[in-house]
């Protein structure tokens, strides 16, 4: 990935991890803050992160588990170029974005998006700009195991209040 | 002289692999890639497709070596 050097922040990691084992985002967050911001926190006025994680039920159905699928290289690169578009929107001291492959149950985390900034305006917005992209954009794919069988998810939920109730 | 051709998710499964080769010719476009893996199948609604892992238009050029796939809309997160 390139940088301007100019606008990354000095010390900043922005951190794409794709994990194929079980994480913890409460335990991701503390260690990323004690070991890559460390003394960079005292600069750092607002974080802002989402954790999202497996339902045990989609589109009327129980589900039992669930498969997540990749496409590697793509996915790594997407996640580092909407990072470092946010980065540069809102001047971000740092991100971290963490995502789940492989056989999750519900209840297991799946994601976690983590920005630092100066300002809580900018950690809200930046946060959400780069779930948001995430959901829709990088190749990531989820198969559900219902008691009928396995079937493929083919529709995000929307991301807005307004969209997520005109669509129930 | 060759493309490198993946499917991914619901596609795979349609078509029953997750990779193939396809032999390159001269001014192909990523469309014609599918043409020439699926038997001139039509490529099933709403697939999108990526060259050299970005996303890219089903009119784009590939080149010699390249990488191109085609997968349904993501879902992740």
């Amino acid at each position: 990935m390139k940088w301007l050097s100019s606008r990354r922040p000095r010390g900043a990691r922005l951190t794409v991890e794709i994990c194929a084992r079980g994480f913890s985002p409460y335990e991701r967050l503390a260690s990323y803050e004690r070991d890559v911001l460390g003394e960079r926190c005292r600069a750092i006025g607002a974080s802002a992160s989402f954790i999202g994680s497996m339902r045990d039920h989609n589109e009327g159905e129980q589900v039992l588990e669930m498969t997540l699928e990749h496409y590697p290289g793509m996915t790594e690169q997407h996640l580092e170029s909407i990072g470092a578009e946010a980065q540069n929107k809102w001047g971000l001291d740092d991100f971290l974005i963490v995502h789940r492959t492989g056989e999750v149950v519900p209840g297991d985390p799946i994601v976690l998006v983590a920005v630092w900034a100066r300002h809580r305006a900018h950690a809200f917005d930046a946060c959400r700009f780069i779930m948001e992209d995430l959901k829709s954009k990088a190749p990531f794919w989820k198969k559900e195991l219902t008691g009928e069988g396995e079937r493929w998810v083919t529709n995000n939920t929307p991301g807005t209040t307004e969209e997520f109730e005109a669509n129930q | 002289m060759s493309v490198k051709v993946k499917f991914f998710a619901s596609l795979a499964d349609v078509v029953g692999a997750r990779d193939a080769t396809c032999e390159y010719a001269p001014s192909m476009t990523v469309s014609q890639v599918w043409s020439v893996i699926s038997s001139d199948k039509d490529l099933p609604n709403g697939m999108l497709c990526a060259r050299n892992q970005a996303y890219c238009d089903l009119e784009d050029s590939v080149e010699d070596g390249d990488e191109v796939a085609f997968f349904p809309p993501a879902t992740g997160g």
